[in-house]
């Protein structure tokens, strides 16, 4: 459904900065269950999410969001199941009926190809804004595409600062940037590889109120960019606003899911009802 | 200076109630607070509290008198009455017979027995380390095996006493005649000498020093990197950073603020703990300043002679020490701390006459 809806958005234009244009990204995720020790966290998830879309995962602390979330770049190693991006396995490579686990420099490859944003951003303290942009392009091994040189990562890097607004703070250790600005550094630090997905895992949740919406503009027009975003958030007017589809998880479940509007305003499940009728209030005020 | 006029100008609308035992002349501060912001900003930025009361007078006129610390000038007092009397009585005791430690302070056979010390340091700190650093990875890797040898690696050299493992290499040929390199269980020998022409008193007490140092700085470098946030392996992970570049780029750097300062501490005891390796009759400082007393009969001035450089040495590592720690602590700190001798021109910058005036004339401090 989601995929009409993007193609007939994706004008040239909107994607003008970006060669990520080309409508790759597709994650097909597929019965997928992971335990901590005991506790199962993801009991059997299904999701597709086409090229170029948005989906939004909200749903209460511990159904599992972020571990689903963690699982698609083989940052959390799935316990059944399994996760293919444009077709292919991650973390696995198929050889006649077998799966093989690939080693860390495939995988490191197959990571390339997916950014992520984190709650804490995790940006690199002790290095600059620029630096951290800068690192993963001359020193990740990428699949079909060469390690930028390091005056190439720099040009590179400085443009991405400028697009989230950052130009004039390239030579800011994090610690010397608001925690807003600090959420835009990673987000180009993700850009920096041109992967065809992008991961965030709850983006604003860290942020002071007022610094949210200066992270949430620039993901908003990342989301009109070509690359397929899956974002994890507690924003429900954001997540109206951007999604193209919304999941809403449940203990380690999927429980429903559809367009902003049919979850938004017409959910099915009484959970799902149960749990907007407690975030929506507050969070429409944006 | 703006760092200490902002709480001032924020509490100034309130008529004087706080402060007063500590500088007498509290009205006078607390009046000249607003000054530095009264100019630019708007009076109602500097107290919103002041809606409704009189308009606030313009203070920019006023001089800015500091707080007054009355018990830190006794403090400081007291302690310099203590050291001037350790001073003095160092300098006039005559035992100390400071003449005799001038005369052999920079004698040849203490100075070649000083570098003997500085080379024992320096190879044992280095080869130390570097094992250390190998056995800390080792103990956080994933496999058992490894983590078991590098845990018993330090179990046992932590338990012996330096002097036992230091005779106990140099008397290895007793219990190994000869040492010889070749592939176990069969006869291939790839090379093969006498235990005690390999095992001379140098390689004795490096071998000695370096495993005990390895066993220490071992724990001290998986404490410096298991300090590390797990998130910034992770987001180094999730961009695909190799992981030697990992540990290299992103965790050892970070890590290093933690290990530093103890690792400093315990190169600066391997400076005086190579005094051990006089049990093998080693000629380093220690030892030789021990033959020269035993000769002469200057127990004291010699055994500060001994001190004295090794005062030195401290003195030196300590100033390393600063500077390498300033490096690896930018980033983590908003603005780095000024080194000495920033310090010293700022210092010089504010308090010479000149640079006093000049001051008063723009109206800053």
């Amino acid at each position: 459904m989601s995929t009409a809806l993007r193609t007939t958005t994706q004008t040239p234009s909107a994607a003008a900065a970006t060669d990520a244009v080309t409508t790759r990204g597709l994650v097909e995720i597929t019965k997928v269950r992971k335990s901590f020790g005991a506790a199962e966290v993801l009991k059997g998830i299904t999701l597709t999410v086409e090229p170029g879309g948005v989906a939004v995962i909200v749903g209460p602390s511990g159904s599992g969001k972020s571990t689903l979330l963690r699982t698609i770049n083989h940052l959390e190693k799935v316990d059944a199941g399994f996760i293919a991006i444009d077709g292919t396995l991650v973390g696995y490579a198929v050889r006649g009926r077998r799966l093989h686990e690939l080693r860390e420099k495939e995988i490191l490859k197959q990571r390339t190809e997916i950014g992520m944003v984190f709650q804490n951003f995790n940006l690199f303290p002790h290095l600059t804004a620029l630096e951290n942009v800068t690192e993963a392009p001359i020193v990740a091994p990428r699949a079909g595409k060469p390690r930028l040189s390091k005056a190439e990562a720099r040009d590179r890097g400085l443009e991405l600062l400028d697009r989230v607004g950052l130009k004039d703070r390239a030579g800011a250790y994090p610690r010397q940037l608001s925690g807003g600005q600090q959420q835009r550094v990673a987000i180009a630090r993700a850009l920096a590889l041109d992967p065809k997905i992008l991961l965030f895992d709850e983006p604003t949740s860290a942020l002071d109120p007022e610094l949210v919406n200066e992270v949430l503009d620039v993901i908003r027009g990342l989301a009109k960019s070509g690359t397929t975003l899956i974002i994890v958030t507690h924003e429900m007017g954001f997540a109206r606003d951007v999604a193209d589809t919304v999941v809403f998880m449940d203990q380690g479940q999927i429980v429903e899911q559809g367009t902003p509007q049919e979850i938004f305003t017409n959910p099915r499940e009484v959970r799902t009802r149960s749990f907007f009728s407690k975030v929506i209030e507050p969070a429409f005020n944006i | 200076m703006s760092s200490t006029a902002t709480p001032v100008a924020q509490s100034a609308p309130e008529p004087a109630s706080a402060g007063i035992e500590s500088a007498p002349e509290t009205p006078e501060v607390r009046a000249a607070g607003p000054a530095p912001a009264g100019e630019t900003a708007p009076a109602g930025t500097v107290g919103s509290g002041s809606v409704g009361r009189k308009a606030a007078t313009d203070y920019a006129d006023y001089r800015l008198v500091p707080a007054r610390h009355p018990w830190r000038w006794v403090g400081t007092a007291v302690v310099a009455v203590g050291v001037a009397g350790i001073a003095w009585s160092l300098a006039t005791n005559p035992r100390w017979e400071w003449g005799v430690v001038a005369q052999w302070f920079t004698a040849q056979s203490i100075v070649n027995g000083l570098l003997e010390t500085l080379k024992l340091t320096a190879i044992s700190g280095a080869l130390g380390f570097i094992l250390g650093f190998i056995l800390a990875l080792m103990r956080l890797s994933a496999s058992p095996l490894l983590v078991s040898v590098s845990w018993t690696f330090s179990w046992i050299f932590r338990s012996t006493p330096l002097l036992v493992q230091m005779l106990l290499w140099y008397n290895l040929g007793y219990l190994y005649e000869k040492i010889t390199l070749g592939l176990p269980f069969t006869d291939v020998r790839f090379f093969e000498a006498q235990t005690t022409t390999l095992i001379s008193q140098f390689a004795a007490a490096v071998l000695g020093l370096t495993l005990n140092q390895a066993a220490y700085s071992a724990e001290i470098i998986r404490g410096g990197i298991l300090s590390v946030d797990q998130g910034q392996l992770e987001a180094a992970t999730a961009l695909g950073i190799p992981a030697w570049r990992r540990s290299t780029r992103i965790v050892l750097p970070q890590a290093m603020r933690a290990i530093l300062p103890t690792a400093f501490n315990e190169v600066i005891g391997l400076v005086k703990g190579t005094s051990i390796v006089y049990v093998l009759a080693y000629s380093e400082l220690f030892y030789t300043v021990q033959v020269i007393y035993n000769r002469t009969q200057q127990v004291l001035p010699l055994l500060l002679v001994a001190t004295l450089w090794y005062v030195v040495i401290t003195s030196v590592l300590s100033v390393f020490q600063y500077y390498i720690e300033r490096h690896y602590s930018k980033g983590a700190v908003r603005t780095l701390p000024l080194t000495p001798l920033q310090k010293a021109r700022k210092f010089l910058a504010v308090h010479t006459p000149a640079a006093r005036e000049s001051n008063q004339e723009r109206g800053t401090r």
